[in-house]
C-alpha cells in the first residue's frame, strides 16, 4: 500500500498542500478531483520528489517503509510512476532509447536492443501508437494526445506498483481516451492508481473505487463514484 | 573506434551513414572489440629518431633531409621559420603563457614510436581506454607508446579500388615525392599561406606526416576515408598536414582524429588542414580531437570553395587544456555553400576557444554555423566566430546559432561573434542561447529511474546528438560513450 499521511508541500515559499492523507491499495483506482489551482499537480509532483516542491511535514509510506525524502529515481525504482501533466521534451533523445534506458534502470538489468525493440513495437501497436514514434525525440513536437499515449506506453512497460496519473486523459480524442482508459483499467488489476482528473469524462470509461475532492490544498470531500457524478452535474462551487 | 567486428559494422556502414535510432542502439550493443591477433605480426623494429627540444634551422634541414624532400619544400620550411621567428604570439584569445616553445620536441620520426613505456601514460587516460573497451594493441598506439601498425588488409583492398578510379589517398610525406606538381601548387599557398599566423608558420616549418587526398572529377567516394585505420601512427602527430583536393563534381567524406584520448608527451599540437572544393564538388570533413590535457591544440583548418561547391565541417573538441580552432570556409565561387557543425566540451582546467569563420566572396553563397558547447567543473567554452560578406557577395545568406550548456556555477561560456558586412543586399543572422539543464527535464528523467548522473549524461547526449548522428557509426558510438565519461562526476 502507498500511504500519504498529513502531507504538507511548499512551492515558491507558499504552502500549496496543507495536510493531505490518502491510501492507495493495489487493485484500486483512487480518483482525485478538484478545480484548477487546487494543488492536485503539486501533490503528485511533491510525492515523486520534484525539486520545486518541498515536503515540509507528513510522510509517504510504501508498504510501511518511509520514502518521504527519497530521490525521484529511487522512488521510481521502488515502483512508483508519475505521469506528469506537462511532461517536458528531451531533445536529441529518441523514445526507444529513452524507454530502454529507463527500463534498464528500473529493473537493474541491461536489456538487449533487439528484444526490447520487439517488445516495444508490440506494446505500441496495442496502444494504437504509430511505430514511427519510437524514433522521434521524447515529447519534442508531440501533441498533447501523443504525450499522453507515450505515458500510457510507459505505464505498460514499467509495470509500477503505484501509478500517479496527472490528467492523463487531457487532450485525447475519444478513441484515444477509450484506449488509455482501457489501459489504466487493465493496469489497475496489478497496481494501485491515483488518477487526477479535472473533468469526469474519463470516468465514463473507468469506475473509480474512491473519489476525493481537493480544494485549496486539503481534501474537502470523499466518496464513491457517485461523488464524481454529482460533481459533473453541479461543479465544484458548492464544496467550499 | 577500436577495431570492432568488421563484418557487422561494414554492413551497417554500407546501409547508411545516417544513424537512426535503431541502428545506433543496435550497434552500441553489438560492438565488441575484435580479437587483436591481427596486430601481433605487424610490429617490427624501426629505426628511431627523436629530435631534441626546440626548433632551429638545423632541425628543419634535418627533417627535410630525412624525408628526402625536394628543394622547394625545404625553402618553404625555411621561409616559414624566418616568419615565425619575427612574429609575436597572438594577443587575443586564451592564455598561452604556459606554452614554452623551447621545451617541445618538434620531430619524432613517425615510425619510431615514442621512447617511453606504458607505465608513463597517465592513469586517467588508461582508465578511459578501459571504459571505452579499446583493445590492448590500439591502446598502446593511442597512448603514444606503441609501434606503428601497418594498415590492414581491408585498407589495401579498398585502396586498390580507389586507385582504379584515380583516387589518391596517401601519407603526406609520400605525396610530396609522388605528386610534386599537385602538392607544390596547393600546399600552403592559396588556402593557408605560410604567413597566415604564428602557428601556421611554425606548422609550415616543421610539419610532418598527415594525409593527402585527391578525388578526380565526378568521382564520388561513398564511404568516409580514414575510418578504417585510425591507429596508423603516421597520420596523427603534432604537426600533421591534411590536404584534400576534390575536383569538379566529385564527393568525398573524410574523418580524422579519434575520440579516444590521444596521449602526447609534448605539449603542442599545431596541425593544418587545407581543403580545395572544386566546382560542384562536396567535401565532408569530420574530426574528433581529444588530445591529452597537457596539450595546447592550436590548429588551422580552412576550405576554399569554388562555384556551387559544398563544404561540411563537423568538429568535436573534447581534449587538450587549451584549444584554439576556428575552421574557416572561403566561398570564392558563386553559389558555394558552407555548413559548420561544432561541439566543444570544456571540463575541469580546460579552455575551449573554438568557432567557425566564413568569408563570403562570391554572390549567392550560403553559410550555416551551428556551434554547441558544454562546460562543467570550472571549464571555459568560448565561441569565437567570424562571418564576413564581401562587396561582391550579393544575395548571400548566413545563419549562426550558438547553443551553450553550462552544467554548474563554476563553469563559463562566452560568445564572440564578429560579423562584417560590406554588402547591403545580403542576410546575416546570429542567435545565441545559453542554458542549464532544466529542473523539469532532469526530474522527468529521474522519475523514470535514472540516477541524477545518468540523467545528466542522457540529456547531454541529446544535446550533442546533432553532431553524433553525422559521424560514422563507430565514431558516433565512441563519441557518445566519451561524452558519458566526461559527464561522470558532474553531479556534486
Amino acid at each position: 500500500m502507498l500511504e500519504i499521511k498529513d502531507l504538507h508541500i511548499v512551492a515558491d515559499g507558499k504552502e500549496i498542500i496543507r495536510g493531505v492523507s490518502l491510501r492507495i491499495q493495489k487493485g484500486r483506482i483512487v480518483a482525485l478531483m478538484g478545480p484548477n489551482g487546487s494543488g492536485k499537480s503539486s501533490l503528485v509532483n511533491g510525492i515523486m520528489g520534484h525539486p520545486h516542491y518541498a515536503i515540509t511535514q507528513g510522510h509517504i509510506l510504501l508498504h510501511d517503509k518511509d520514502i518521504t525524502h527519497m530521490p525521484p529515481h529511487e522512488k521510481a525504482r521502488n515502483g512508483i510512476f508519475l505521469s506528469m501533466q506537462h511532461a517536458p521534451a528531451l531533445p536529441g533523445i529518441t523514445v526507444s532509447s529513452f524507454l530502454r534506458n529507463a527500463c534498464s534502470a528500473l529493473t537493474g538489468k541491461t536489456l538487449p536492443v533487439l528484444s526490447f525493440q520487439n517488445m516495444l513495437e508490440i506494446e505500441m501497436k496495442k496502444l494504437g501508437i504509430d511505430i514511427e514514434m519510437a524514433g522521434r525525440h521524447v515529447n519534442e513536437g508531440f501533441s498533447g494526445g501523443e504525450k499522453k499515449r507515450l505515458d500510457a506506453l510507459q505505464l505498460v512497460l514499467f509495470k509500477p506498483q503505484f501509478a500517479l496519473l496527472d490528467e492523463t486523459d487531457a487532450g485525447l480524442d475519444i478513441d484515444a481516451l477509450k484506449i488509455v482508459a482501457e489501459t489504466i483499467k487493465q493496469a489497475s488489476a496489478v497496481m494501485g492508481i491515483l488518477l487526477i482528473t479535472h473533468y469526469t469524462r474519463i470516468l465514463n470509461y473507468l469506475t473509480p473505487d474512491e473519489v476525493h475532492v481537493l480544494q485549496d490544498g486539503i481534501i474537502t470531500r470523499s466518496g464513491g463514484k457517485e461523488l464524481a457524478e454529482e460533481i459533473e452535474k453541479q461543479g465544484y462551487k458548492n464544496e467550499r | 573506434m577500436a577495431f570492432f567486428t568488421v563484418n557487422a559494422l561494414d554492413l551497417l556502414r554500407y546501409v547508411s551513414y545516417h544513424i537512426d535510432a535503431y541502428l545506433y542502439d543496435i550497434a552500441r550493443s553489438i560492438m565488441i572489440p575484435d580479437d587483436t591477433s591481427v596486430y601481433d605480426k605487424a610490429d617490427t623494429a624501426h629505426e628511431r629518431y627523436r629530435a631534441g627540444f626546440g626548433v632551429s634551422e638545423d632541425l628543419i634541414r634535418e627533417i627535410s633531409r630525412q624525408k628526402n624532400e625536394p628543394v622547394w619544400m625545404l625553402e618553404k620550411r625555411l621561409r616559414a621559420f624566418a616568419l615565425f621567428l619575427e612574429t609575436p604570439l597572438p594577443q587575443w584569445g586564451p592564455d598561452l603563457s604556459g606554452l614554452d616553445l623551447n621545451k617541445i620536441t618538434y620531430f619524432v620520426r613517425p615510425d619510431a614510436g615514442e621512447s617511453k613505456s606504458w607505465e608513463d601514460v597517465p592513469e586517467d587516460i588508461k582508465r578511459t581506454f578501459d571504459r571505452l573497451g579499446i583493445p590492448e594493441a590500439e591502446r598502446t598506439s593511442l597512448g603514444g607508446v606503441g609501434a606503428q601498425y601497418d594498415s590492414d588488409v581491408v585498407y589495401h583492398n579498398i585502396k586498390d579500388e580507389w586507385a582504379r578510379q584515380g583516387v589518391v589517398f596517401e601519407n603526406m610525406d609520400t605525396a610530396v615525392q609522388n605528386y610534386p606538381d599537385l602538392i607544390r601548387k596547393h600546399f600552403m599557398t592559396s588556402c593557408v599561406p605560410i604567413n597566415d599566423h604564428k602557428f601556421a608558420m611554425l606548422h609550415a616549418a616543421v610539419w610532418s606526416g598527415g594525409t593527402f587526398i585527391y578525388v578526380p572529377p565526378g568521382i564520388k567516394v561513398l564511404f568516409p576515408l580514414q575510418a578504417y585505420f585510425r591507429m596508423n601512427a603516421e597520420r596523427g602527430g603534432q604537426f600533421e598536414h591534411t590536404l584534400i583536393i576534390a575536383d569538379k563534381g566529385s564527393e568525398v567524406s573524410y574523418i580524422e582524429g579519434c575520440s579516444a584520448p590521444r596521449y602526447m608527451t609534448s605539449a603542442l599540437h599545431a596541425g593544418c588542414v587545407e581543403l580545395f572544393v572544386g566546382e560542384g564538388a562536396t567535401i565532408r570533413y569530420s574530426s574528433i580531437e581529444n588530445w591529452s590535457l597537457n596539450t595546447y591544440n592550436l590548429n588551422t583548418k580552412r576550405a576554399l570553395v569554388e562555384k556551387n561547391g559544398t563544404i561540411e565541417w563537423i568538429n568535436g573538441n573534447m581534449g587538450s587544456g587549451t584549444t584554439m580552432l576556428y575552421p574557416c570556409s572561403i566561398l570564392v565561387g558563386e553559389g558555394a555553400r558552407s555548413e559548420s557543425l561544432g561541439i566543444a566540451v570544456a571540463g575541469p582546467g580546460q579552455h575551449q576557444d573554438t568557432g567557425a569563420k566564413v568569408i563570403h566572396v562570391a554572390p549567392r553563397t550560403r553559410s550555416i554555423i551551428r556551434a554547441k558547447s558544454i562546460s562543467r567543473g570550472g571549464g571555459v567554452a568560448s565561441y569565437r566566430g567570424l562571418v564576413r560578406v564581401g562587396k561582391r557577395a550579393d544575395e548571400t545568406i548566413s545563419h549562426v546559432t550558438c547553443d551553450a550548456l553550462i552544467l554548474d556555477g563554476a563553469s563559463q561560456s562566452h560568445t564572440y561573434p564578429f560579423i562584417k558586412t560590406e554588402n547591403t543586399n545580403s542576410e546575416v543572422s546570429h542567435e545565441a542561447r545559453t542554458g542549464r539543464i532544466g529542473d523539469d527535464e532532469l526530474f522527468y528523467a529521474m522519475s523514470r529511474g535514472l540516477s541524477e548522473e545518468r540523467a545528466i549524461q542522457m540529456i547531454v547526449g541529446g544535446f550533442v546528438e546533432e553532431v553524433s548522428k553525422k559521424l560514422p557509426l563507430e565514431y558516433a558510438v565512441e563519441f557518445n560513450r566519451l561524452i558519458d565519461l566526461q559527464m561522470e562526476g558532474a553531479v556534486a
